[in-house]
C-alpha cells in the first residue's frame, strides 16, 4: 500500500552498530540501551547470530546492531568477514549502519583502538564508548578524555555499562556525531602503501566490475584469503596476480605486506595516545595475577577444575530436575483434566492430551537445564575463569581436533545433549564448534539411563550378581565416549574443511560478574531455545503422536473384546455374558487388562506399528524381534519413549517405569514365535548388550536433531542422525553376531 | 640483550623483547593485531599444566597461545 510506504520512509530509522573486541561488556551495553526491545536473528545465508535492538532518544528511533566482538578487520574467521561486510554494506538486505559506536577496554585502550582505526578507514562516523571505567580507575589508570577526543576528532564517552553509568551521554554524542557526521582521524598510509594501491586499482578495474573503495583495496593488499576478493568480479587467478604484483611494491620499500598494517596502525596510535594514558595500562592488576597464580597451578588449578565443573555438571543432572519434575507435574494434571473434559470425543482427547500438551511439555522440559547450565556460562565467562578452563584443557582435546573450550559442552552433554549443543556456542573456532557439535549426542545423557537400568535390572544383576551390574552400567556411559574421540579426529581430519584458527585467547582480568547480565544471559537462552527449536520439538511430538495413532479402525476394539471375551471365559470357565458383564464396570481388573489390550493391538495396527514390523529384518541381524523395533522405531523422537512404549506393547499400559517387574518378566519370557530362532528366548545377553550399545549411540532425540540444525544448519542434523544410527546399528550387529557366535 | 630464539622457549617470568615473528601467516597476523609488534616487551608467565599452551603478558594483557603458535616469535633477552 503507497499509504503504508510514505509512513516508513518518513520515519526512517537510524542504524548504528556496536563494534567492539571480546570482553569489552559490549553486551552489557547493548542490554542496557535496548532492554527488552530486542529481537535475535541470523545473518542472512549463515547461521552467525544476529542481535538487533531498539532504543529512542529525542523523538527518535534507532536501531542498534549488536556486531560480533572481533579483534580485526583482517576478515579470516566468519565474524570477522560479517563485520566488514556490514560496515562496508556488501551484506544482502542489510543497510550499511549510520553510525558505528565503538566499545573500548579502558584497561586496555590501544589495543581496543586497533579495530577502530581500521574501521575508521570505512569513513563512517563514530562514536567512542570507553567501557570499564571502573576497572580502569581501579587500577589507577587515568585517561585525558578531553585530549582523546580532540586528536581522534569524535565524541568520547567513559562508560560503566553495568551500571548503566554514561548511558545518557552515549545517546547524546550519537545524536551529535550523526548530525555533525564527526568522522575519526584516519591513519596516513605511507607512500609505497599508497603506491600499491593504485596499481592494484587499475589492475583490477574494468567494465563489469564496481571501483573498490581505498579500504576494500587495502584488505586485498594486508589480509590473507581476503573476503574481498569475492567482490572482484575478474577470474580468481587473475586478482590474486595482480595482487602480488601490487604487493611487491610495499615488499621493495622493505616493508612485509602481511605485517605492514599493524605495524603502521599501531605507529599511529603510539603517536595519537602520547600523553593521554597515564600508566599506559602497562600494569595488570596484581590480584588477578594472584588469582591466576593459584588458579592454573599444576595441582590446585586441576583441583579446582574438576571441582568447579562437577558443580557445573550436579547442578544440570540434579540440581534442575525439582524444576523438571514440577513441569512434569503439570503437564500431568493438564492431562488427566483434559481427559475427564473431553472423554466424549476420544480422537480429540488424545490430540490435545497425548499431541499437543504432550508436544509443548516435550520443549519445555528442557529449559531447567539450559537455564542452569546458561547461568554458570555466563558466571564462567563474565568473571573470566572459561578463557583459564579453556588454557588449562586444550591440550587434553587440541590433538583430536578440538580446543580446550569443548570441555563444558562436552561434559553438560552427560545430561543432556540440547543445552550442551547450544554452550558450543562459547567456542569461537568453527572447525571446533561443529565438531564439539557432531559428538556432543554420543555422550551418555540422562535420558539413557531408564533402558540402562530395565534391561541390567531384568538381564544383567539377576545372572551376574550387583558387582556385574554396576559395572556395566558405569560402562555404558563410557561407551560413547570412546567412540566420539576417533570420530573427532576423522571429522577434523577429513571432513570439516574449515581451515583452524590459532588458538590465540585472550585472558581477561578477573572481574565480579554483574547480575544483572547473567539473568540476561539466562533469559536469552531459553527464549533463543523456545523461539528456535519449540516449534520443531513439537511438530515432532504431534507427528509421533499421529503416526501411533492412526489408522484407527473401530474394528480393532469390537475384535479384542470379541477375543479377550472369549480367552477369559475359557480362562476362568464362566459364561461370556458373565465376563462381559464384568466387562461393563469400567473400573474392574478385566476391563483395564482389556483397555491394555485394546491399546496394544491399535498400536500394532498404528502405522508406527506396521512400520516396525515391516523394517524388522533390517533389525534381525542385531537379533531384535518386531515388538523391539516398534519400541525403536518410536523412541527415534525422544528416546526414553521406549519404556512407556514397551508397556504398551506388552499390554502392561503405558503407566510403568523401568524398575516395573512385570515389564521386566514379561521381556524375560518373551519368546521367538517364528524364524529360525523360534523357541528361543528374545532376550539373550548379547540381544541385550546389543540393545544398550544401540541406545548408547543411536540418535534418538528429536529435540537434539532441531537445536543442531538450528545452531549449525539441516544437512548437519542430518548428517548427524545418519552417521550416529548407521554406527549404532552397526556395533549393535556386530555384538550380537560376535556374542551368538561365543555363546553359540 | 642477547638472542635467545623463540618465546616458547623462553624461561617462565623473563621479561623479553620481539625481535621477529615469522610463522605461518595467519597465526602471525592475528598476533599483531594483539599488538604483538616487535619492540615490545613481553613476559612468559604460565605454563598449562599438561605443558602446553602457555601465557604470556605484554601491553598490559595477558594471551594465551599453543607453543606450535609461540615458536614464531622471536625474541631477545632483557634483564
Amino acid at each position: 500500500m503507497p499509504t503504508a510506504t510514505l509512513t516508513i520512509s518518513s520515519t526512517r530509522i537510524t542504524t548504528v552498530a556496536l563494534l567492539g573486541n571480546p570482553n569489552t561488556g559490549k553486551t552489557s551495553l547493548f542490554n542496557r540501551l535496548t532492554g527488552l526491545h530486542q529481537k535475535v536473528g541470523n545473518y542472512p545465508g549463515i547461521t552467525v547470530e544476529k542481535k538487533q535492538g531498539f532504543f529512542h532518544h529525542e523523538d527518535r528511533r534507532y536501531e542498534l546492531i549488536d556486531l560480533p566482538g572481533t579483534y580485526s578487520l583482517s576478515a579470516t574467521s566468519i565474524d570477522e568477514r560479517i563485520v566488514i561486510d556490514m560496515l562496508s554494506g556488501n551484506l544482502n538486505g542489510i543497510p550499511r549502519p549510520d553510525l558505528v559506536v565503538c566499545v573500548l577496554d579502558a584497561t586496555n585502550l590501544q589495543r581496543n583502538l586497533f579495530l577502530t582505526s581500521q574501521v575508521a578507514d570505512l569513513g563512517l562516523p563514530m562514536v567512542f564508548a570507553v567501557n570499564l571505567w571502573d576497572a580502569a580507575q581501579k587500577q589507577g589508570i587515568t585517561i585525558d578524555f578531553k585530549r582523546l577526543k580532540k586528536r581522534f576528532g569524535i565524541p568520547v564517552i567513559p562508560t560503566i555499562a553495568t551500571r548503566g553509568t554514561g548511558l545518557s551521554e552515549l545517546k547524546r554524542a550519537i545524536e551529535e556525531s550523526l548530525s555533525h557526521q564527526h568522522k575519526s582521524v584516519r591513519v596516513r598510509w605511507p607512500e609505497p602503501i599508497l603506491g600499491a594501491q593504485k596499481m592494484l586499482s587499475s589492475r583490477l578495474k574494468t567494465d563489469a566490475n564496481q571501483d573498490l573503495t581505498d579500504s576494500e583495496l587495502r584488505r586485498l593488499l594486508f589480509d590473507t584469503d581476503s573476503s574481498v576478493t569475492n567482490l572482484v568480479n575478474l577470474p580468481r587467478e587473475k586478482t590474486e596476480k595482480a595482487i602480488e604484483d601490487a604487493r611487491q611494491i610495499i615488499w621493495k620499500s622493505g616493508m612485509n605486506p602481511l605485517a605492514a598494517e599493524a605495524l603502521i596502525q599501531y605507529r599511529h596510535l603510539g603517536d595519537q595516545l602520547e600523553g593521554i594514558i597515564s600508566n599506559k595500562g602497562d600494569i595488570r592488576p596484581q590480584s588477578s595475577e594472584s588469582i591466576d597464580r593459584l588458579l592454573l597451578h599444576r595441582g590446585w588449578g586441576l583441583v579446582f577444575f574438576l571441582g568447579m565443573m562437577y558443580v557445573v555438571f550436579q547442578s544440570v543432572y540434579t540440581w534442575a530436575v525439582p524444576l523438571m519434575d514440577l513441569i512434569q507435574m503439570i503437564k500431568g494434571k493438564l492431562q488427566e483434566t483434559v481427559s475427564k473434559s473431553l472423554a466424549s470425543t476420544p480422537m480429540l482427547e488424545s490430540l490435545v492430551s497425548d499431541g499437543i500438551i504432550e508436544g509443548v511439555g516435550a520443549f519445555l522440559i528442557f529449559l531447567p537445564q539450559i537455564l542452569v547450565l546458561f547461568f554458570f556460562i555466563a558466571l564462567l565467562e563474565s568473571t573470566g575463569y572459561m578463557a583459564r578452563a579453556a588454557f588449562l584443557m586444550d591440550k587434553l582435546f587440541h590433538w583430536c581436533g578440538l580446543n580446550g573450550k569443548s570441555f563444558v559442552p562436552m561434559l553438560s552433554s552427560y545430561a543432556c545433549a540440547v543445552p550442551g549443543i547450544m554452550a558450543a556456542r562459547t567456542i569461537e573456532e568453527p572447525k571446533s564448534r561443529l565438531a564439539t557439535i557432531l559428538v556432543a549426542p554420543l555422550m551418555s545423557c540422562s535420558a539413557r539411563l531408564p533402558i540402562y537400568v530395565l534391561l541390567i535390572g531384568a538381564f544383567v544383576e539377576p545372572r551376574y550378581g550387583p558387582w556385574w551390574a554396576g559395572f556395566t552400567l558405569f560402562a555404558m556411559h563410557f561407551v560413547g565416549l570412546a567412540i566420539a574421540i576417533p570420530l573427532v579426529w576423522l571429522f577434523t581430519k577429513y571432513l570439516i574443511k574449515t581451515k583452524p584458527h590459532p588458538f590465540v585467547l585472550e585472558m581477561p582480568p578477573y572481574r565480579v560478574p554483574n547480575v544483572r547480565d547473567l539473568f540476561w544471559k539466562m533469559w536469552e537462552s531459553a527464549r533463543e531455545f523456545v523461539i528456535r527449536a519449540g516449534t520443531v520439538i513439537f511438530a515432532i511430538t504431534i507427528l509421533v503422536w499421529a503416526l501411533l495413532y492412526f489408522p484407527r479402525p473401530a474394528g480393532v476394539a469390537t475384535e479384542t473384546r470379541t477375543v479377550f471375551v472369549a480367552e477369559k471365559s475359557q480362562e476362568l470357565q464362566q459364561t461370556p455374558e458373565a465376563i462381559k458383564s464384568i466387562l461393563d464396570d469400567p473400573e474392574s481388573e478385566l476391563s483395564r487388562e482389556l483397555e491394555k489390550q485394546t491399546a496394544r493391538n491399535y498400536i500394532n495396527q498404528s502405522l508406527m506399528g506396521r512400520t516396525g514390523r515391516f523394517i524388522q529384518p533390517i533389525f534381525a541381524p542385531a537379533g531384535f524381534d518386531w515388538k523391539l523395533t516398534v519400541g525403536i522405531l518410536a523412541s527415534f523422537p525422544a528416546r526414553e519413549e521406549i519404556i512407556p512404549t514397551l508397556g504398551v506393547i506388552y499390554s502392561l499400559g503405558n503407566e510403568i517405569d523401568e524398575e516395573s517387574s512385570d515389564l521386566r518378566s514379561s521381556m524375560a519370557g518373551e519368546e521367538w514365535k517364528e524364524g529360525p530362532l523360534a523357541g528361543r528366548k528374545v532376550f539373550t545377553l548379547p540381544v541385550v548388550m546389543a540393545i544398550m550399545v544401540f541406545f548408547a549411540l543411536c540418535s534418538q532425540c528429536g529435540s537434539t536433531l532441531a537445536i543442531i540444525s538450528k545452531e549449525t544448519n539441516w544437512s548437519w542434523a542430518l548428517f548427524c542422525f545418519t552417521y550416529m544410527t548407521a554406527l549404532a546399528w552397526l556395533c549393535a550387529v556386530t555384538i550380537f553376531q560376535v556374542g551368538m557366535l561365543i555363546s553359540g | 640483550m642477547d638472542l635467545v630464539g623463540n618465546l616458547s622457549q623462553l624461561p617462565l617470568g623473563q621479561l623479553a623483547v620481539i625481535s621477529e615473528i615469522c610463522g605461518d601467516l595467519s597465526v602471525n597476523q592475528r598476533l599483531m593485531t594483539m599488538g604483538m609488534i616487535p619492540g615490545t616487551e613481553i613476559r612468559k608467565v604460565q605454563v598449562a599444566p599438561l605443558g602446553d599452551p602457555i601465557a604470556v603478558e605484554f601491553k598490559g594483557q595477558k594471551i594465551s597461545l599453543r607453543k606450535t603458535e609461540a615458536a614464531g616469535v622471536f625474541v631477545d633477552l632483557k634483564d
